[in-house]
């Protein structure tokens, strides 16, 4: 639900950086989320569909690259993704952590002709 | 027609971002200490309001944003005490944004208010990705919910100043392991304040009140 906000952010940045380039249309639009950000790829594609009507985004494809979440153990300083769900540290079983990867949600490019 | 790539990289959130750096300059000007409060539907996040505005009332100020997805429950409950109280109704968005809370600061009293607490949306999964301009944020886990919830839900404790567990009067009827959440939460969070109380008995609840008035004071420049 709360990504439809987060869509209109997105065409509206996606629309102003369109219009400063002069471009006629949006054919693609290329985001980057962190496994941690909140956000699904898979809802903003749907809001996007709906929200871009009638602007020049409309039908521009949507791609979203997924980053990992990666954690710096504390105690041994090893980084890693976590597995199976757990933020565990594999190597020493520590949960003492920083998040290093994992909260981007960005628009990274867009392609317009 | 050809193609063009056009770089970007700008963040999405900005724009909640920016408006929650103005919520906060706002409360700021004002020397309003803002406690954004995060919890699941249950835990305790208006008890907790209710009992703290019980005690604290006649010592400092207090203003209470309600964010709920339906209802006038927890306001009316607030409005009862005389406590300046806006609702928030999210309408089935699932955590509050600093939008919303800028609209709800304009129908409060900021000139006369030491304390705002911002009543989240029930919920562990994303309140925390969207800052509000708060001071702080408190997370409310309570024991019936069990201890493993921190394993569960480890972004909404990373992001908490402070932790308060409440309901530990129903412990004795629990397998609540105390120390396995403690170490979970301290790992997830290694400067986390942990306050175990119970709003139903007021077990543990001088310690929060103390940070509380510590933090107010401290806004307000000693």
């Amino acid at each position: 639900m709360h990504e439809y906000s987060v869509t209109e952010s997105l065409l509206a940045l996606a629309l102003e950086k369109a219009g400063e380039a002069n471009a006629a249309r949006i054919t693609r639009v290329n985001l980057v989320l962190g496994e941690i950000s909140g956000i699904v790829g898979e809802c903003v594609r749907l809001y996007f569909d709906l929200l871009s009507r009638d602007t020049i985004a409309s039908g521009a494809e949507l791609a979203y690259e997924t980053i990992p979440t990666q954690l710096r153990c504390n105690k041994c300083d090893k980084v890693y993704t976590p597995q199976d769900g757990s933020w565990a540290c594999p190597d020493c079983s520590e949960i003492g952590l920083e998040i290093v990867a994992g909260r981007e949600c960005y628009l990274e490019s867009i392609e317009v002709e | 027609m050809s193609v063009k790539v056009i770089k970007v990289g700008e963040d999405i959130l900005s724009a909640n971002e920016d408006k929650a750096g103005a919520n906060k300059a706002r409360l700021d000007k004002g020397a309003v200490f803002t406690v954004n409060i995060m919890a699941s539907p249950g835990a305790g996040k208006t008890s907790l309001i209710m009992n703290t505005i019980n005690n604290l009332k006649d010592k400092m100020r207090i203003g209470v944003i309600e964010g709920d997805v339906a209802s006038s429950v927890d306001a009316d409950k607030i409005n009862a005490l005389g406590i300046p109280v806006i609702q928030i109704n999210t309408a089935g968005g699932c955590h509050l944004d600093a939008n919303m809370v800028e609209y709800a600061l304009n129908g409060l009293p900021l000139d006369a208010i030491d304390l705002l607490f911002i009543e989240n949306v029930g919920n562990l999964i994303c309140p925390n990705a969207f800052v509000l301009g708060e001071d702080r944020r408190v997370m409310i886990a309570s024991t019936p919910e069990g201890d493993d919830k921190p394993l569960k839900y480890p972004a909404m404790f990373a992001d908490s100043d402070v932790v308060v567990l409440n309901k530990t009067d129903l412990t004795p009827h629990l397998d609540f392991d105390d120390a396995a959440f403690r170490q979970t939460v301290t790992g997830l969070n290694p400067d986390v304040v942990i306050f175990p109380v119970s709003c139903k008995t007021g077990a543990g609840l001088d310690d929060w009140y103390a940070w509380l008035t510590a933090a107010v004071r401290g806004k307000k420049g000693g």
